[in-house]
């Protein structure tokens, strides 16, 4: 893989006016986000959250308890958010999260309240609209004690933006008793290198449900998101389903680290490349009792591509229970064979057991939501993928 | 319906089929008897059109169709069905889902058939997942249902199936064969409002207090022999095995069969 060169992609003049509705974006952009996941018509939105190249342009709550605001704002207001501010992430870890921090676009301070369960999603999106820009965002996201949320991201980049960098630093924090569902979904364009660095807290009975989404073609992205568990009664789980067309490099994986008694891990991921590389990382590390943890990295190759799978357990104590399960495959003939004998053609019977394969089922997800994942996942027979 | 004419076929080197001839008429259901290893599933994989069946000489005509190199989903579309012993499991695809593509485009009422066979509350659940054996039954009935083929191959309905299940698993399989028949009808009103027609193998024979059979053969060795009904081929094979059919086979082919050496063969 060639190396990215951040030295070939603009930090400044990307600035763009604030969008005060949402609904007035253009439809092609629209429909880029909608890809994403982020239906910006929709009302039901506990709260919104846009970021525009390299402004905030969006941000609004609608609900008491929710509290949206730009990260800029945030600092400002917060004295630095010391609590907060480059807590989980190590500003020197590469020179990607370096860039992050010497420039700051943007990004989002999203905080629930103490005890506010808030019903409805909020929702972000982090778009890119024009070629040659990289952008860096930092983003704090705070469930406090007995809060809930669920935060939908997308990010996208719009039709025909060549040449484009995305840098995220997220921080998550989830107090006693706290739930977050966040879900995540690209749709970069074959032209976008990606690098969004993510680590996250847990305390007392807190729970972290991840879901991520990419199922469509990006350059190079790496990520590993980390999440530490240090209350006791905390779970952490990640649902990742992962499409990598010819062109696409992903290197993507999960952490989780059990510190505390009673903690639990989930990490699934799903990995299909018809062309493209995906490194399918997972790791889980226990180091109190008891405590439980399982890792799942399924792949399969569809014509061409590679899939590298690398889960790693570490256990530092006596009683954990912590195990793995990789797989990387093709389709099973005989699954083909069952399909065909109820009258389906070979290709029909190939995309109905990709589609079962990918069909990771997500908590959380509103039901539109998931209707449009399991669109376009059965899109993939009918465009390039298949 | 179906008419086979001297099929031979070999899964890889072996020649498991030595030259099968069978009919089975509109409506009818044959019943297919014989030791493990004689070739009884190989004939029923061979019809669906398995890979790993390799016809080497003889045909097979469906409908008038000659299918005998014909992919497995021309056969389904066709009108063959076929339930399987040991279906594989496929993750992420429900059961409720599978029933309804099964329809090719047909519409199918998914809950008020799995209500039939009992199976409501298996459709949110991913095929053959952790089924029981009366469970993969019913699910591949349920499939049939929706199907709805003109030739229904069935493989032992009645192995790994309790009591309560196979009295279940007899009605729907005498329903898909017979359809549903009014209340007052006479048998010959049956055969004429039912063409389906059906190609059963079975060891205990169970199967056949619920199913109206017409013919019954035995398979050995690769070859069909001992024609009857079937009641009195199981009745006969229940008192004296299989070694009758083996004498009988051997003098129609002047060939000299051993039971043992053929039970090591395979």
């Amino acid at each position: 893989m060639e190396k990215i060169d951040l030295k070939k992609y603009r930090v400044d003049g990307g600035n763009a006016a604030p969008i005060e509705d949402l609904s007035t974006l253009s439809p092609e952009d629209k429909e880029r986000l909608l890809y994403a996941g982020i239906d910006v018509d929709r009302t039901d939105r506990a709260g919104s959250f846009m970021h525009m190249n390299h402004s905030g342009v969006h941000c609004k709550s609608q609900q008491e308890g929710l509290e949206i605001m730009d990260i800029k704002d945030a600092l400002a207001k917060y004295d630095g958010l010391p609590e907060y501010w480059w807590k989980l992430v190590d500003k020197d870890k590469d020179e990607f999260t370096r860039a992050a921090f010497e420039t700051l676009h943007g990004g989002y301070f999203i905080r629930a309240k103490a005890g506010h369960k808030i019903a409805e999603p909020v929702q972000s999106c982090l778009f890119i609209k024009d070629s040659g820009l990289a952008q860096s965002v930092h983003n704090i996201v705070v469930v406090e004690e007995g809060a809930e949320m669920h935060i939908i991201t997308g990010c996208a980049t719009a039709h025909g933006a060549k040449e484009t960098a995305h840098m995220g630093i997220s921080e998550f924090y989830v107090k006693k008793g706290g739930k977050l569902t966040f879900t995540m979904i690209h749709n970069w364009s074959d032209d976008t290198a990606v690098r969004p660095r993510s680590a996250g807290i847990l305390e007392e009975d807190a729970v972290f449900l991840n879901n991520y989404v990419l199922l469509k073609p990006v350059k190079d992205l790496q990520m590993y998101p980390a999440l530490t568990l240090n209350g006791s009664g905390a779970i952490a789980r990640f649902n990742s389903v992962i499409v990598a067309p010819e062109g696409s490099h992903v290197d993507s994986g999960n952490r989780i680290i059990l510190n505390a008694p009673n903690t639990r891990a989930e990490i699934i991921a799903r990995t299909l490349t018809t062309g493209g590389t995906i490194i399918n990382r997972g790791f889980i590390g226990a180091n109190n009792v008891p405590a439980r943890g399982h890792l799942e990295c399924k792949g399969l190759i569809l014509g061409g591509g590679r899939i590298h799978a690398i889960p790693e357990l570490d256990a530092t104590i006596d009683g954990v229970e912590l195990s793995h399960e990789a797989a990387v495959g093709k389709i099973a003939q005989e699954e083909i064979e069952y399909l065909m004998a109820r009258g389906m053609d070979e290709d029909e019977a190939t995309a109905t057991i990709v589609r079962g394969f990918l069909n990771v089922e997500m908590e959380g997800l509103p039901p539109e939501l998931q209707a449009a994942i399991d669109k376009q996942i059965s899109e993939l027979d009918a465009g390039d993928v298949m | 319906m179906l008419q086979i004419k001297n099929l031979h076929v070999n899964i890889g080197d072996v020649e498991v089929l030595k030259g099968i001839d069978l009919t089975i008429p509109e409506g009818e259901t044959f019943i297919l008897f014989g030791p493990n290893g004689s070739g009884k599933t190989t004939l029923l994989m061979t019809l669906m059109g398995f890979g790993n069946y390799t016809v080497t000489e003889g045909q097979i005509l469906f409908k008038g169709v000659d299918i005998t190199y014909a992919p497995m989903y021309e056969r389904a579309r066709l009108g063959i069905g076929m339930s399987f012993q040991r279906p594989p499991t496929i993750h992420g695809l429900k059961t409720g889902h599978l029933v309804k593509m099964c329809g090719q485009g047909r519409t199918v009422d998914v809950e008020g058939l799995a209500k039939k066979v009992n199976f409501s509350r298996f459709l949110d659940r991913d095929i053959n997942a952790g089924f029981s054996g009366g469970e993969i039954k019913r699910s591949e009935l349920l499939q049939l249902m929706a199907q709805r083929p003109d030739l229904i191959l069935f493989d032992e309905p009645e192995s790994g199936v309790d009591l309560e299940n196979m009295s279940l698993i007899g009605r729907t399989a005498r329903e898909l064969l017979d359809g549903l028949q009014p209340a007052s009808c006479t048998m010959k009103m049956a055969k004429t409002v039912c063409k389906t027609a059906g190609l059963i193998i079975t060891h205990t024979g169970h199967i056949l207090e619920y199913v109206n059979a017409d013919r019954g053969q035995v398979m050995y060795n690769g070859r069909l022999c001992c024609e009857a009904r079937p009641r009195d081929i199981l009745d006969h094979i229940s008192k004296h095995g299989y070694k009758e059919c083996l004498r009988c086979l051997s003098s129609e082919n002047g060939e000299q069969l051993d039971l043992a050496d053929f039970r090591e063969a395979y």
